[in-house]
């Protein structure tokens, strides 16, 4: 995937990517529309679908709420990439089938308005404005096999249907 | 057998799904696996429950893998601060009805989930907890391996009653000596926090262990294990001895039993605190591991003192405001707002005298709720304004308007800087 990226700094929590006064709703249009505002009131009408989202360390601090993977999702973005991620932001945007990576040599070369490719299965991250590259260690393969199934819900629907997952039942 | 650290030994007896991707099997787990865990307890609140009904109803089951095993609590916007809200508590409700979910827990018989799930006795040692709430850590203060995640984590979880989990590395944290007369669990959880720093336990467990665990309460070792994720941390736990089972007694009608880590379990790495060095902390804007002494900080003017929540809810914590309010007057400049973390919190400081306490001092009472902690309602801040609470998060913006701030204290702190206006040691006030 290629865009334009946006960037932000360390520390990005969930308050700020969608802050809890609009967590009344779930439905992920309404909550695109609020996407950053926490931290750049204009991010969501500027944003075009497929740009990018920057980020430095521990992207997604905070709050469990899903509903921040999803506004970044809904607002059209097509990945982010960050030098390193909270645990549940990062486990919530791959079980949603949103692709983030890690790569702090990209990081480092950020600037707003910059071009960046980002090919997630063959982790490389192309800053194609300094005409730089930077590799990223790929995803396990679980983790490979969700985003391609598109999500843990697609996943585990799969699984339960083939009967690859039996289901726990509450003891008798 | 190699020994194991608490979080491993629990993931190990949880195991379903030997390495995720290979065969489903048992065995002991090593930090860095990924592994499917059976689950004995699944949460989620009415922020986000109605996200992860939606994702379970997507998953093409007909029915939760056990309604006994599913908390559903009403709390973050409760009693529903809007329509929207009441929308949002009404899937909760119908979902609790449909699916025969009797722990659905509603205004008038909740309270704040992690002080819920603890006084019902929900929790005991050695269980494996997942709840859509990041401050789902709280329950390690049993000795339970507690972890917050995202809705449709929740979702497969109320379907499958498992989850998927990468085993983590353990950070031990041993604490010696004796607490000073003002200093509390919030103290103790501030300092790690402030040496950990915001992401320095990610995708880690902490362990708490050395002699002070010994003397603290469970409601201190909830108080610390809830903030375990501002240090970026998975869980946090404690061990469970006398104190759990004491605290469990009449509570569970299921076996709890002491558990504690291997002699020789192998950490990450090793922090030791001298607890008696430790003075009243507050953490200033805008992360939690901005922690200095109260003394320290300089007499910053507040506009609103909170005393409540998931971390400092608790009948201990407003018997400590309590002993700070008593026969004193919140500052005229100050909106002083206490907050029972449930109803039986509530009931209990009705009958001890707390309330009265609180309300001749000039501090309104509210029923349980999340309500300011993150700017949901019963207390939002205007731009401008500052609170010391006695909540966990002090993110820009997190209380209100971006442009207020959050100091985080303990309640001791919270009610001094409420009588005194300013940031405030409780020695200043207790003259």
């Amino acid at each position: 995937m290629r865009g334009r990226i946006w960037v932000f700094g360390s520390h990005v929590d969930t308050d700020a990517i969608i802050p809890a006064r609009h967590l009344h709703t779930s439905d992920p249009a309404e909550l695109a529309r609020h996407c950053m505002e926490g931290l750049d009131a204009g991010f969501a009408d500027a944003v075009r679908p497929g740009d990018l989202i920057v980020g430095g360390e521990n992207f997604g601090c905070g709050s469990s709420r899903e509903h921040a993977p999803l506004a970044i999702r809904a607002a059209g973005v097509g990945c982010v990439v960050a030098s390193s991620f909270a645990r549940i932001f990062y486990r919530n945007a791959i079980n949603i089938g949103l692709p983030i990576v890690i790569c702090a040599d990209a990081v480092a070369t950020a600037a707003d308005e910059q071009e960046w490719e980002v090919d997630v299965e063959g982790g490389v991250v192309r800053n194609l404005t300094l005409g730089t590259e930077a590799t990223f260690e790929p995803f396990p393969p679980f983790m490979k096999k969700l985003l391609r199934a598109g999500g843990l819900v697609a996943h585990t629907r799969r699984r339960i249907a083939s009967g690859e997952l039996p289901r726990r039942r509450a003891e008798s | 057998m190699t020994p194991q650290t608490l979080a491993e030994k629990i993931l190990s007896s949880h195991r379903v799904g030997g390495r995720v991707g290979s065969t489903r099997g048992d065995g002991p787990v090593r930090p860095g696996d990924l592994i499917e865990v059976a689950v004995d307890l699944v949460l989620a609140n009415d922020i986000t429950a109605p996200i992860a009904i939606r994702e379970f109803e997507g998953l093409g089951v007909p029915t939760v893998f056990d309604p006994d095993a599913i908390v559903l609590v009403a709390d973050h916007f409760t009693p529903n601060k809007d329509v929207a809200s009441a929308e949002q508590v009404a899937i909760m409700r119908t979902f609790a009805r449909d699916q025969s979910i009797s722990r659905f827990y509603d205004v008038g018989r909740a309270g704040i989930e992690h002080v819920l799930l603890h006084e019902l006795g929900l929790v005991i040692p050695g269980d494996v907890i997942v709840g859509a709430d990041s401050h789902t850590c709280t329950a390690g203060a049993f000795g339970a391996f507690a972890t917050g995640m995202g809705s449709t984590d929740i979702a497969v979880a109320m379907a499958t009653g498992e989850a998927w989990m990468r085993v983590p590395e353990t950070i031990r944290i041993d604490l010696h000596g004796e607490p000073g007369r003002w200093v509390g669990g919030k103290d103790l959880i501030l300092e790690t926090i402030g040496r950990l720093g915001v992401d320095g336990a990610t995708y880690e467990a902490l362990e708490f262990g050395g002699e002070t665990v010994d003397r603290l309460s469970i409601e201190a070792r909830s108080t610390m294990a809830n903030m375990a994720i501002e240090a970026g941390a998975k869980a946090g736990l404690f061990p469970a001895d006398r104190t759990t089972l004491a605290y469990l007694d009449g509570r569970t009608a299921r076996a709890a039993n002491e558990l504690t880590a291997d002699e020789d379990a192998s950490y990450a790495r090793r922090l030791e605190i001298d607890v008696a060095a430790i003075e009243p902390l507050v953490a200033l804007p805008h992360l939690p591991s901005n922690v200095r002494p109260v003394r320290d900080a300089g007499p910053i003017p507040i506009d609103q003192a909170v005393i409540g929540s998931c971390t400092n809810g608790r009948l201990d914590d407003l018997r400590v405001a309590a002993e700070v309010l008593r026969g004193r007057t919140v500052h005229p400049d100050v909106r002083c707002i206490v907050i029972p973390g449930s109803q039986q919190v509530q009931l209990d400081a009705v009958r001890e005298g707390l309330v009265d306490v609180f309300l001749e001092a000039g501090a309104a009472v509210s029923t349980p709720t999340c309500g300011p902690c993150l700017g949901g309602h019963m207390g939002v801040l205007a731009a401008g304004e500052r609170a010391i609470s006695t909540t966990n998060r002090n993110f820009r913006g997190r209380m209100g308007s971006l442009d207020s701030e959050v100091i985080l204290a303990g309640p001791a702190v919270a009610a001094a800087s409420a009588v005194a206006g300013r940031l405030a040691h409780p020695e200043e006030v207790m003259t």
